[in-house]
């Protein structure tokens, strides 16, 4: 008979994929994970595609827009344990580094002072339209959101301390955490 | 009555784009769009940051290919601290540079392949979305899979070997490197056991190349004919006209292959590429200056380098080369779905320079930083696995920067896959009350095929899903559709 398999749920909020990249670096061990994980579900499914309550969800980056924090919500909702990976997810990482700076002069910047634009934008257009998510007034770790069950450090996280949590919460084991595999840059 | 159709083609949860199709009252196509929903800020937040920091901050963007950034940064920087551009540095620290990125074309192009289009190719693209991962590739063919994780494995150990992290790494620093490769690291690659030796990697991308082209003599109609548009290209290339994916000048040509930038130097780039603002985007539209804003869009990437370079400076590829430019009587390629073709042969080529290059002793050189007369500005461009990738800044006497432009790869292909989009839907929507599955198929292969980060990323453990809704004159949903 087969064992029932772990649904792991991921998402990139405000990050920039790197952890979900060094997930990836768990290289071949990612092969033996087939027969106790199902990735299907959604590495990066629509929220509203929740059809079924998962047993991790995962995520990466922080919320700097309306959409973000949508999204972070129905994964509380949907997942038994929730994993804040990396440095985004933790405090806001390198995105949040906006947060003392008001978003007009960030967007100022991008589309109307910037070399390639400067002087060729004599509209002022900026990008406004209904379809964009509403950015924040600040960039928020996860935790400031929702309740987190654990934390995952690093810039990103190494692959062997992201597989070493995965294999504890699927087994039940004790999670090991040797000096090595926890880094916070 | 009109009709608004939204969808996404990576969905609302990460946030990163999204495609809606206007349809008027008979159901033609009025407009499509690509819209990127995502806004950071890195220009403006910035300023005020020590220079130095630019390398390990600013790859920060995007950790899918953060070498690229770290050294497009650097290179500016190069500028900024005397070294100058490209040949500036010393041979240890312009060859250990060139390795990290080699590397990261390999693993980067490997990844797209196995974990992306291979699924694609082993089960078509109406498979379900359940088997069409690289999980779904190792059950059915595991050698296969293991090779693709394998590959990526051996680049992202040499990035590692070379930057000193897999993912954001430190390596490259304004003026050269922070440390060579020594005896032991470089003989732990070339006297690896098989298959994890630079030998064993050529042969492996060789293999992948043959399967494409057995695909391709299947399937011919498909990957000649899907989204085929006509556009300019624009890449890097060496002085001699050859594919160099680290230095050179800028040159495009457009789609009948008459040159519209003659090798002109990235330090004045700003003179041949500006960008347009639209409201209903984050993403920038670049533009051939001198052509304006409709006609001076590019292409840029696999397929775009292929068409703007001359020949490839390695044996194996270059015979490749020569094959695939016979598809097109050597005119420039615009049949989108070559590019796949194409990456193959950039990660055969990026298999020859890693091994040429690892056995070259300058490797365990001990110069590795280079100065000179300090300057305020610089920039510093790279071919990187997805296109030409821009950095430029500008310090202030204190060293801090005052000001910092970015337009990275994905953005110099923006116009290219809002057409792709527009193409399809207009093939496959016109006159249709519903969305069809076919057309849902479609606009993600025609994105995907641009390999831009979000799909590539969303695709290397699942698949892209997609989300339809049709919207009517008074934007009431009317019909939605869900796959993936």
């Amino acid at each position: 008979m087969e064992r029932k398999k772990t649904i792991v749920a991921t998402a990139s909020l405000a990050g920039c994929f790197g952890c979900h990249m060094s997930l990836l670096d768990i290289d071949e061990r990612i092969l033996s994970l087939i027969d106790l994980v199902d990735f299907n579900k959604s590495p990066i499914n629509d929220i509203k595609n929740f059809t079924e309550y998962c047993d991790i969800g995962i995520i990466e980056g922080s919320c700097c827009n309306s959409e973000n924090v949508h999204a972070l919500k129905e994964f509380r909702k949907n997942c038994r344990i929730l994993i804040s990976l990396g440095e985004c997810a933790i405090m806001g990482g390198v995105p949040a580094m906006r947060n003392g700076i008001p978003i007009r002069e960030c967007i100022e910047e991008a589309y109307m002072n910037s070399p390639s634009v400067k002087g060729h934008n004599p509209e002022m257009i900026l990008p406004n339209d209904p379809e964009l998510p509403m950015l924040l007034d600040r960039v928020y770790p996860c935790h400031e959101i929702v309740k987190i069950d654990y934390f995952l450090p690093g810039c990103p996280p190494r692959a062997d301390l992201i597989y070493s949590a995965l294999e504890a919460l699927i087994t039940g084991n004790e999670m090991k955490l040797p000096y090595e595999i926890v880094k916070y840059d | 009555m009109a009709q608004k159709i939204t969808i996404e083609p990576v969905t609302r949860v990460e946030g990163h784009g999204k495609v809606t199709i206007h349809l008027d009252e008979e159901g033609n196509v009025v407009r499509s769009r690509l819209h990127i929903v995502e806004f950071r800020g890195f220009e403006r937040f910035i300023q005020g940051r020590p220079y130095w920091e630019a390398p390990v901050l600013v790859q920060r963007l995007c950790g899918i290919c953060p070498v690229s950034h770290h050294l497009a940064a650097a290179k500016a920087l190069d500028v900024v601290v005397g070294a100058g551009t490209g040949h500036g540095l010393s041979h240890t620290a312009e060859k250990v540079r060139r390795l990290m990125h080699y590397a990261q074309i390999f693993q980067s192009h490997a990844l797209h392949f196995f974990h992306l289009a291979s699924p694609d190719l082993l089960f078509g693209v109406d498979a379900d979305p359940k088997i069409r991962n690289i999980i779904g590739v190792a059950r059915v063919n595991k050698g296969l899979a293991v090779q693709g994780v394998m590959m990526r494995k051996f680049g992202q150990e040499l990035i590692q070997a070379t930057a000193g992290k897999k993912i954001h790494g430190t390596g490259a620093i304004p003026g050269g490197v922070n440390k060579n490769l020594t005896e032991e690291e470089r003989d732990a690659f070339t006297k690896g056991a098989a298959p994890m030796n630079p030998g064993a990697m050529v042969v492996w991308a060789e293999e992948a190349i043959d399967f494409f082209k057995q695909y391709y003599k299947k399937n011919r109609e498909f990957i000649d004919t899907f989204s085929v548009f006509p556009s300019n290209h624009l890449s890097l290339v060496r002085k001699d006209g050859a594919l160099d994916l680290y230095h050179g000048n800028i040159r495009a040509i457009d789609s009948e292959g008459k040159v519209i930038l003659h090798d002109v130097d990235y330090q004045e780039y700003f003179n041949y590429i500006h960008e347009e603002v639209r409201s209903w985007s984050y993403m920038k539209f670049p533009y051939i200056a001198e052509l304006g804003e409709a006609d001076g869009w590019y292409r840029v990437g696999p397929l775009a380098r292929l068409n703007t370079c001359t020949f490839i400076p390695t044996p194996l590829a270059q015979k490749e080369f020569e094959q695939y430019k016979a598809n097109t009587i050597g005119k420039p390629n615009n049949m989108c779905m070559h590019t796949h073709y194409a990456r193959l042969i950039e990660l055969l080529h990026a298999a020859e320079v890693i091994r040429d290059l690892l056995n070259d002793p300058d490797l365990q050189g001990n110069e590795l930083v280079r100065r000179g007369e300090k300057k305020h500005e610089g920039v510093g461009v790279i071919e990187a696995p997805r296109g030409t990738l821009f950095h430029h800044y500008r310090i202030n006497d204190n060293d801090q920067i005052e000001m910092a432009n970015l337009i990275v790869s994905t953005t110099n292909n923006n116009e290219p896959m809002n057409r792709a989009v527009n193409h399809v839907a207009k093939t496959m929507m016109t006159g249709k009350k519903e969305i069809t599955e076919p057309m849902m198929n479609a606009v993600e292969v025609a994105i995907r095929a641009y390999d831009p980060c979000l799909s590539c990323a969303t695709h290397a453990l699942g698949q892209m899903p997609l989300e339809v809704s049709l919207f009517d004159a008074d934007d009431q949903m009317i019909d939605r559709k869900k796959k993936g």
